[in-house]
């Protein structure tokens, strides 16, 4: 990753001609602790083009988890603008931050958040279910399990699959509904060095192969690196 | 989602055997009540039946409904019913109540006989003396009595004399005289049957004998076996529902300590469902349909418990209380399982609706 390509004041996007996928302007959120006033975010700007993978770095505390529940639709902003594929989610309500989180948004945790009492293979499915799309894997959706490595571990439960799989089954069920804008959130860090490796391996993978843009946020720079662009956030702001 | 809804239901199988035992036996408490209910009103018509009488005089004021322990009724009413028209025979009974539900009924055995063909006997036959006693075979079952054993009853020993197929009248016969000399009332009768040369004259006759003998209760047997019904019997409907309200109770604080636990353990689950684009009335549904998954597991167990219920009344007090099995009522106990159990799953839905995103997959 070139220094060049980490992110500047604006954290824009080079794309001339074209909508970015994802665009931020003024973005704040104010959370209230107790009686205290907490201020994740203080005017973020960020785009981020159509098939772009943009890593966001930034330490614990930063704000760079809060941009994610905010560009998941996981959370209302305070102020400021974001437009994800055109759908702008100020004024959204819940049910219309449901419906982006159904059609346009697909999550990797940290933690896989995969529902324990099902299959891989059913982890997935129940995406598509909520998605209100057709539960049978299509053809090119078998390719992407494949390239994902797990077409052999699907009627598996999380119990019985290592971390790397798990996070693996979590990212094919973010993008099995064929979502504008893939959001991780430290998706390695519950892994050791070996599956972390595999599994960015998997992500720019993805990402070059089928053009899925990808916005991940991570604290660390190694995983970043694996990204196309990097932006850095601290304090609520990105620099 | 209904794999999910499998999945979560099997995946604590104590606690979801726990939720459907506890609705099951809020099921087998309706259906076994209710069975009760039916099945002693109608063994007590069938014995009616049994007598094989077109017609019933019962003592002046009395209530058709209720037990009678008194015999008011001169038997010289019964001479002068078998001389009225269409009449071929008439018989008077005297009846001695015991703890209920059991009663002694004195019978005119000869006359009884030919009303209806007399007893069929497992073993002995018709007391042949006041001191002898005949019980049905479920009476006898009940107490272990066989022909030559005796029983203690209204501060009396009785020599059974015979065991007979229960279905005619009453579990336990003496003869007339012996009881009319117990109660103290010779000469005295607390029913009294007729039996008509046409069946079909019965309201006929009953019309008429209505203008002669007025403030009698007289109706055809047609019309008494009809008010062995629920509706009839003072305070047996009240009880049902009360007991269908506990029921109710029972079942809505079973399902709503089981879901809001369920609610409480899936908070992450339910926040990934919610994070992957899932509705609330979608997580709503879930549990809603989970719950009626439980009381219909309940309401199929319920039933299968209430022929266990049925099986130990028959074989621990087989005389005392008939169980039937009343169909018409498992869809009612059913939709009432139901119901209740949704009740209970209201507050912890609403709670897993509530839930918040972020909050929901932090929760460890």
């Amino acid at each position: 990753m070139s220094e060049g390509a980490v992110g500047t004041a604006m954290a824009t996007a080079e794309v001339a001609g074209a909508e970015p996928m994802i665009q931020v302007r003024g973005l704040t959120k104010v959370y209230r602790v107790g009686d205290v006033d907490v201020h994740a975010l203080r005017g973020v700007d960020l785009d981020v083009a159509r098939g772009e993978f943009l890593a966001i770095v930034g330490a614990s505390g930063s704000g760079k988890s809060t941009l994610f529940h905010i560009l998941g639709g996981l959370t209302p902003p305070t102020s400021g603008t974001v437009r994800i594929d055109g759908k702008d989610l100020g004024g959204m309500t819940n049910q219309q931050r449901t419906d982006l989180r159904k059609t346009t948004v697909g999550f990797v945790f940290q933690k896989y958040n995969l529902l324990p009492t099902l299959s891989a293979e059913d982890n997935i499915k129940i995406v598509e279910y909520i998605g209100g799309r057709s539960t049978a894997f299509s053809p090119e959706f078998e390719d992407v399990l494949k390239l994902l490595g797990i077409s052999d571990r699907l009627k598996h439960k999380p119990r019985a699959l290592s971390g790397g799989q798990q996070q693996r089954v979590a990212i094919a069920r973010g993008i099995v509904n064929k979502p504008a804008i893939l959001l991780a959130d430290e998706p390695t860090g519950n892994l050791d060095s070996k599956n972390s490796a595999a599994v960015l391996g998997v992500i720019k993978d993805l990402n070059e192969r089928t053009g899925q843009t990808i916005l991940m946020i991570t604290h660390d720079p190694e995983a970043a690196s694996y990204a196309s662009r990097s932006v850095h956030i601290r304090d609520g702001q990105i620099v | 989602m209904n794999k999910l809804i499998f999945a979560n239901l099997t995946h604590r199988p104590v606690r979801t055997l726990l939720s459907v035992l506890a609705i099951a036996v809020e099921v087998t408490m309706i259906l076994t009540l209710v069975g009760v209910s039916h099945g002693t009103l109608d063994s007590n018509a069938q014995r009616a039946r049994g007598v094989g009488a077109d017609i019933v005089i019962r003592p002046q004021n009395s209530q058709v409904m209720s037990s009678l322990n008194s015999a008011p009724m001169t038997d010289k009413m019964v001479g002068w019913l078998a001389q009225q028209p269409h009449f071929v025979l008439a018989t008077g009974t005297v009846i001695h109540s015991l703890t209920f539900p059991d009663s002694i009924t004195g019978l005119d055995f000869p006359a009884f006989n030919k009303m209806n063909g007399g007893f069929i006997y497992v073993e002995g036959g018709d007391p042949a003396n006041d001191g002898e006693m005949a019980v049905d075979r479920y009476y006898a079952q009940q107490k272990h009595l066989h022909v030559g054993s005796t029983i203690n009853l209204i501060d009396h020993v009785w020599r059974i004399s015979g065991v007979y197929e229960d279905g005619k009248l009453a579990r336990i016969v003496v003869r007339i005289t012996a009881l009319q000399a117990i109660m103290a009332t010779p000469g005295h009768v607390t029913v009294i049957y007729g039996k008509l040369d046409d069946p079909k004259l019965a309201q006929q006759v009953v019309d008429d004998l209505k203008t002669k003998l007025p403030g009698y209760p007289i109706m055809t047997m047609e019309e008494l076996t009809s008010m062995y019904n629920i509706n009839n019997v003072a305070g047996l409907k009240d009880f049902i529902d009360v007991v269908i309200g506990i029921s109710v109770i029972v079942g809505f604080i079973v399902v709503f300590m089981a879901m809001y636990t369920a609610v409480l353990e899936r908070t992450r689950e339910i926040g990934i469902i919610k994070a992957v684009g899932g509705s609330s009335q979608l997580v709503l549904g879930l549990l809603l349909r989970e719950t009626v998954m439980l009381a219909i597991g309940g309401t199929v167990l319920g039933i299968l418990l209430t022929y266990g219920t049925q099986w130990l009344m028959k074989h621990s007090v087989p005389a005392s209380l008939v169980q039937e099995t009343v169909y018409y009522w498992w869809p009612i106990a059913g939709v009432i399982a139901i119901v209740g159990a949704l009740l209970g799953a209201v507050v912890p839905g609403i709670k897993a609706v509530k839930q918040d995103v972020t909050e929901a997959l932090s929760y460890e």
